[in-house]
């Protein structure tokens, strides 16, 4: 794998010590290269990379709105090629500007068949606003607004399954990632510059901030998340699905569960409804 | 003065906000234990890790992760 040595996100951006987002970031970058352009929408990585007039981006950046990264990617994308410029063009949202509120824009782009790569770095929550659920908020958080109590349990429904959403508009790669394993991340980025059409990547990043671990274990909690089946690594390319890191023994979901803040409240028996939830889609993948 | 359209021309100009300040635990990096993996490198939120594994502690805000995930313990968390 040909990796960049030269980091293209500088230091001294606001985000909280341990965040994810920012590792993610730094790694697709890498795997990209110096000859790219990034798209953010609105979130935490647009408000901690760029307190203005500074910025920490040290390839061209452009920022608009919360609900349209894929609009302005698609763009960006469409004026370089009619000026006869040859860059990668990088689409990075969180999971709120990507499973509810850009997802009509991200639809749009994936049908047009832009040559564009789009990363959803998935802290599973409203993060930059103050932890408010999304639509890939998964089944049980506790969140500011699904918060646990007398008349509830935390978000009483599943994670939106936006990769095979997606992965049915017949693009021609779509892939999970996790910060946690970069190799496999960065492979799948490449390549998603490698193919000729929209790429559409769903990277699972852990938040201190947000899930409520100490900082350290950001690295930690992602793989866990692998390890316990609760978040899996697969690609599909041109319709063909491959899973592409199988946990030599799968770890249970409690461990992982039991982690963070957002799911302490949980009763053995609400965990144990997750924890079949997992092994129903563990045992059809072979996992 | 603000620019037009907000235009920001100075690549990695964050540099100039030392969240080094931030910090409570310092990691230390023993090079003699190290073994080149280059995780504590590439899991750094804020790349202040070189590849010769100097810390840059102007930026580094102490998280920890690059003490955690070291496979041999060579980062150890030090007050200050
Ligand atoms: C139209 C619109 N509605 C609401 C907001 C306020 N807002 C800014 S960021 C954000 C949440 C971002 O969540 P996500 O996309 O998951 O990114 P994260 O902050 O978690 O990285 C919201 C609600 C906005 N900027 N624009
Ligand atoms: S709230 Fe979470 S995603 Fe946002 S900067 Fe902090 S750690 Fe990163
Ligand atoms: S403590 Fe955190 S910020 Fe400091 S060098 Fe280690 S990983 Fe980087
Ligand atoms: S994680 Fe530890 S062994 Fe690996 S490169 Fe860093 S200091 Fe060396
Ligand atoms: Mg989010």
């Amino acid at each position: 794998m040909n990796i960049s040595e030269k980091e293209f996100l500088a230091p001294g951006h606001r985000a909280c010590a341990g965040c994810g987002a920012t590792v993610g970031v730094r790694l697709a970058l890498k795997a990209l290269g110096k000859n790219t352009v990034a798209v953010s929408a609105t979130g935490c990585l647009e408000v901690i990379t760029t307190p203005y007039p500074e910025t920490a981006w040290n390839i061209p950046w452009i920022h608009v709105a919360f609900e349209n990264a894929a609009a302005v990617a698609s763009g960006v994308e469409r004026a370089l090629k009619s000026q006869g410029k040859d860059a990668q063009v990088v689409a990075f949202a969180g999971d709120g500007g990507t499973a509810d509120i850009g997802l009509q824009a991200l639809s749009g782009a994936m049908e047009r068949g832009h040559n564009l790569i789009y990363i959803c770095y998935d802290n599973e929550a409203y993060m930059n606003t103050g932890v408010q659920r999304s639509g890939a908020t998964p089944y049980g958080a506790s969140t500011t607004t699904s918060p646990h109590g007398k008349e509830s349990f935390g978000e009483d429904k599943p994670k939106k399954n936006i990769p095979m959403i997606m992965a049915a508009h017949g693009v021609p790669y779509v892939a999970t990632a996790s910060i946690s394993f970069p190799e496999d991340f960065m492979k799948k980025v490449q390549k998603a510059k490698e193919t000729d059409g929209p790429a559409y990547i769903h990277l699972h990043q852990p938040c201190t901030t947000g899930w409520g671990y100490d900082p350290s274990k950001t690295i930690e909690l992602g793989r866990l998340a692998v390890e316990t089946g609760s978040w899996i690594l697969y690609e599909i390319e041109d319709g063909d699905f491959r899973v592409t890191y199988r946990p030599m023994e799968r770890k249970m979901v409690d461990e992982y569960l039991l982690a963070q803040k957002r799911f302490k409240h949980l009763t053995q028996e609400e965990r144990n409804r997750i924890q079949k939830n997992v092994d129903a889609l563990c045992t059809e993948l072979k996992i | 003065m603000v620019t037009i359209g907000a235009c920001v021309k100075e690549p990695g100009s964050s540099r100039n906000n030392k969240t080094g300040s931030w910090r409570t635990f310092k990691p230390i990096l023993d090079k003699e234990k190290c073994i080149d993996c280059e995780n504590c490198i590439l899991f750094c939120p804020e790349g202040c890790i070189n590849k010769d594994y100097d810390i840059d502690y102007d930026y580094c805000k102490g998280c920890g992760i690059c003490a955690e995930e070291c496979p041999v313990e060579a980062i150890k968390m030090e007050r200050g």
